[in-house]
């Protein structure tokens, strides 16, 4: 069998963790390959070798069947190989031309000619299926096309071998089916890929054959043909994986969180939300759906005091708490899972034991009379560290940029629910997360669920709302298009009213 | 394991900064043994020059201070300097004005300089908080305005005897200088800022370190947004730390003013404000890392004029030690990178 790339028995160390031990992948002319494993299983490392952005500690790197030694990310560009990164690298303001001839601007004389470079980008575009327009500015385009104006810059630079580093993280279900045809495109003209991910519906449809990676080490390469999800899902994870979520039947208590014709605006002062009423009860994860930028952000600043409200009231615990601040919210019992770990979450140049008491740092025992106390400040972030499984190179006293985003996420999670919460406000909770860490987040909503605490869980994946909710509401342009019962919906009803179309008939 | 990284990174810096000086004395025709013999001799062959060595580190501790702990909350108090300057100005119009027990006058004096440098450095911190106005701008003009107040108010109220552009000499009573201390150091411009001084770093790397205020301001300095997620007010910060950097800027100005020297002059800009910014980089803003660099820059101070009555080496050659130890701590990152990969090549044969 003919290997394009074959990289084998690759180690590489980082102070304090092997991320890389002995792993040998080989990718295969014209098939698609996938590479699956949790988050800080070290597939980016592996991959961030193979683009020559890490130099590894031991094991070799075969291109066409030739020893080569990527010294940097030129060099891996010359031999063919090009990566489509989870977070696009694009300039803005410029159109997708310049984007992809930056860095090999072609000139006439001392003068930019772009004309060329736009009619070849045009007959990529069409050759692959991708459907660019060369002329349109970055900023007016979807994120879908925005993705493939980054593959088309890998096709310009005559890549062979295409790494695509979590491509769907960031795509509609629509965007996802398209590229998963122009990935298929790609391979009808030849090309090789490389799928980094974990998620395995992706990879039961389009990848040949998958290599999964546990822990830094290779667990086996399988034909995914033979291999079913729930066996994928057990070899990346290491034990059995339980997709369904065990949630007994229990009467919701009173509303613990009631919203009253909420007005708030966004950062560009147009109205984010419109005369919003909600009622969140113990003992009930309300979930709330919504296609991105609808106004739950602005929702939950609101709730945690973020934003400020126009108009309206916030009740919470039957006291109005339109205009507390932050502080006095989370001290009468509110905790907020943030949308972006790592701009709101974390301070990710504090250690996680710092990080853990972010909130908490003014109350005994982790401070007494404005003297903090670093020994109730230790056995606090170990108890969290052992209780929710956060795994980091030196304990309590990593930094918290150190750590992987699933790892992330759960110490956040951890935190938040240790605060034991009345209302526990989980946006995204998630996002980007491994098959692993997202069951063991979610038997941690239902958990607080079941202590009779409220959850409002805000998500962009409906499958999350559907499995997790017991009442799901849904938000469109600002106002409630309505609210159902799981078991009395379905997906499409609820996709309906995502839309703006609002339910038949509420059930409330 | 990062504390040794900075002592690595400060030390490196110092070092190549002393070979770029050992060169640059070379080209201008002079032997740099000698120099720098004469330029440590300069800052340390007996008391009244170890002392002088002091009094300048004294004035270095407090505007490095006050540097770095605005960087500590990310910030840039560039303004050290006009902070001084209206500390210095309070404190030389109580020094010439009342008459009390000195028991009860220097700590007025204290207690006066450092609300004066805090109300200096609070406007721009209250203008950044709530107007989002840079501080870097707003410390600048600072520094003007108080250079244009103190421009005026010496020769209108505190008039010199024989000079307009300085004011009357501070009486012994007001002054910092003690007599057991100068005659130890054998008559030197030693003062008691320098315990003041001392007291300060210890001080502030408490509250940096062991206090939740510390705590607070420094999650506003390393994440605002997430330090405004979990209910610190930010605003209040950015102020209070201002108003704590400019206290430290304030106390340069009262010791240096009533202690290093004898009155105050019009028309020049304190350098130890600006100097401040370069003890708090090679200290790489930890207290004690601002005390080290202190003495460092003290000695090149007050060494640089001995080496050139020594030898034929310029005293301009000091300051270009100094600028270029700036130019190496501040380009710390490639010391940081060596260092990283000398401990991974230590591990890996250990």
């Amino acid at each position: 069998m003919e290997y394009i790339v074959e990289m084998l028995h690759i180690t590489k160390d980082f102070p304090g963790i092997r991320a890389n031990d002995d792993i040998t992948v080989q990718l295969r002319k014209g098939e698609i390959h996938a590479l699956l494993g949790e988050n800080g299983a070290g597939k980016s490392t592996l991959m961030s070798i193979l683009f020559g952005l890490y130099r590894p500690d031991a094991g070799v790197i075969k291109v066409r069947g030739n020893e080569v030694a990527i010294h940097n990310p030129n060099v891996a560009n010359a031999l063919g190989i090009g990566m489509v990164h989870q977070h696009f690298k694009l300039v803005h303001n410029f159109t997708v031309t310049e984007n992809i001839i930056l860095g090999m601007e072609p000139t006439v004389g001392p003068m930019l000619q772009t004309r060329d470079a736009a009619k070849r980008i045009k007959a990529l575009s069409e050759q692959y299926g991708l459907n660019v327009d060369p002329d349109a500015k970055i900023e007016d385009i979807s994120v879908g096309m925005q993705q493939r104006v980054e593959i088309i810059k890998m096709l310009y630079r005559n890549a062979e071998v295409l790494i695509f580093d979590e491509p769907t993280a960031v795509l509609t279900p629509q965007e996802i089916t398209d590229l998963m045809q122009i990935i298929r495109n790609l391979i009808k003209e030849g090309k090789s890929i490389l799928l980094i991910t974990h998620k395995l519906k992706e990879i039961k449809a389009i990848a040949d054959r998958c290599t999964v990676i546990r822990r830094g080490k290779v667990v086996d390469t399988v034909d995914v043909a033979d291999v079913a999800e729930s066996r994928m899902a057990e070899m990346m994870v290491g034990r059995t994986v339980n997709f369904t979520v065990d949630k007994r039947d229990q009467e919701r208590g009173e509303a613990v969180l009631s919203i009253r014709n909420l007005n708030v605006l966004s950062s560009r002062k147009t109205q984010a939300l419109k005369n919003f009423s909600l009622d969140v009860h113990r003992g009930e994860i309300l979930g709330l759906a919504g296609v991105d930028g609808n106004g739950q952000t602005e929702l939950v600043e609101a709730l945690t005091g973020l934003r400020k409200v126009e108009s309206g009231s916030i009740l919470f615990k039957g006291r109005d708490i339109t205009h507390d601040d932050i502080h006095s919210r989370v001290m009468a019992g509110m905790a907020h899972i943030p949308e972006d770990r790592q701009k709101r979450g974390l301070v990710l140049d504090y250690t996680m034991e710092d990080n853990f008491i972010l909130e908490i740092y003014g109350r005994e025992p982790y401070s007494h009379k404005g003297f903090l106390n670093r020994k109730a400040i230790r056995d606090h972030a170990e108890k969290l560290i052992r209780d929710f499984d956060v795994r980091s190179g030196q304990g309590a006293l990593s930094m918290g940029r150190t750590l992987s985003g699933g790892n992330q996420q759960k110490a956040i999670v951890g935190r938040e629910i240790d605060h034991d919460p009345e209302l526990l406000l989980a946006v995204q909770p998630t996002r980007g997360l491994d098959v692993g860490s997202i069951e063991y987040i979610h038997k941690r909503l239902v958990e607080q669920r079941n202590n009779g605490k409220a959850v409002l869980l805000v998500s962009l994946e409906l499958d999350e709302i559907m499995d997790l909710s017991d009442r799901i509401a849904v938000i469109s342009h600002g106002e409630l298009t309505g609210v159902k019962l799981p078991k009395e919906t379905n997906e499409s009803e609820i996709g309906l009213m995502m839309a703006g179309i609002a339910g038949a008939g509420g059930t409330e | 394991m990062s504390r040794f990284k900075n002592l690595f990174t400060a030390l490196a810096a110092v070092v190549l900064g002393l070979l770029a000086g050992a060169v640059f004395m070379a080209l201008s025709g002079s032997n740099p043994l000698a120099g720098f013999y004469y330029l440590f001799r300069g800052g340390l062959m007996n008391m009244e020059r170890i002392g002088n060595t002091l009094a300048s580190a004294t004035t270095l501790v407090f505007t490095g201070l006050a540097v770095a702990f605005s960087f500590k909350t990310g910030l840039f108090n560039i303004g050290a300097s006009g902070q001084m300057l209206m500390g210095g100005l309070t404190a030389t119009a109580i020094g010439l004005s009342v008459q009390m027990p000195r028991m009860i006058l220097l700590p007025l004096i204290v207690l006066a300089a450092a609300a004066a440098g805090a109300l200096w450095a609070a406007i721009p911190g209250f203008l950044k908080a709530k107007f989002n106005v840079h501080e870097v701008v707003a410390t600048i003009m600072m520094n003007w305005i108080a250079y244009w107040t103190v421009y005026y108010t010496i020769p209108a109220y505190f008039k010199g005897t024989f000079l307009e552009t300085e004011s009357r000499r501070i009486p012994a009573l007001a002054s910092f200088r003690v007599e057991w201390l100068t005659n130890i150091f054998r008559g030197s411009y030693i003062n008691m800022g320098v315990f003041l001084a001392l007291t300060a770093v210890i001080v502030i790397a408490i509250i940096l370190e062991k206090t939740t205020l510390g705590f607070e301001l420094k999650a506003v300095g390393f994440n605002r947004y997430a330090a405004e997620y979990a209910g610190i007010h930010v605003p209040k910060n950015i102020v209070l730390s201002m108003s704590i950097s400019g206290i430290l800027a304030g106390l340069a100005g009262a010791t240096y003013y009533l202690g290093y020297a004898v009155n105050m002059q019009i028309g020049v800009v304190p350098s130890a404000g600006i100097d401040g910014i370069a003890v708090a980089l090679l200290g790489a803003n930890s207290p004690w890392g601002v005390l080290a660099s202190s003495l460092f820059f003290g000695i090149l101070h007050s060494g640089k004029g001995f080496m050139n009555a020594m030898t034929k080496v310029p005293p301009e050659i000091g300051d270009t030690i100094i600028a270029i130890i700036i130019y190496f701590a501040a380009t710390g990152v490639l010391f940081t990178r060596l260092w990283e990969r000398i401990t991974r090549k230590w591990n890996k044969e250990a």
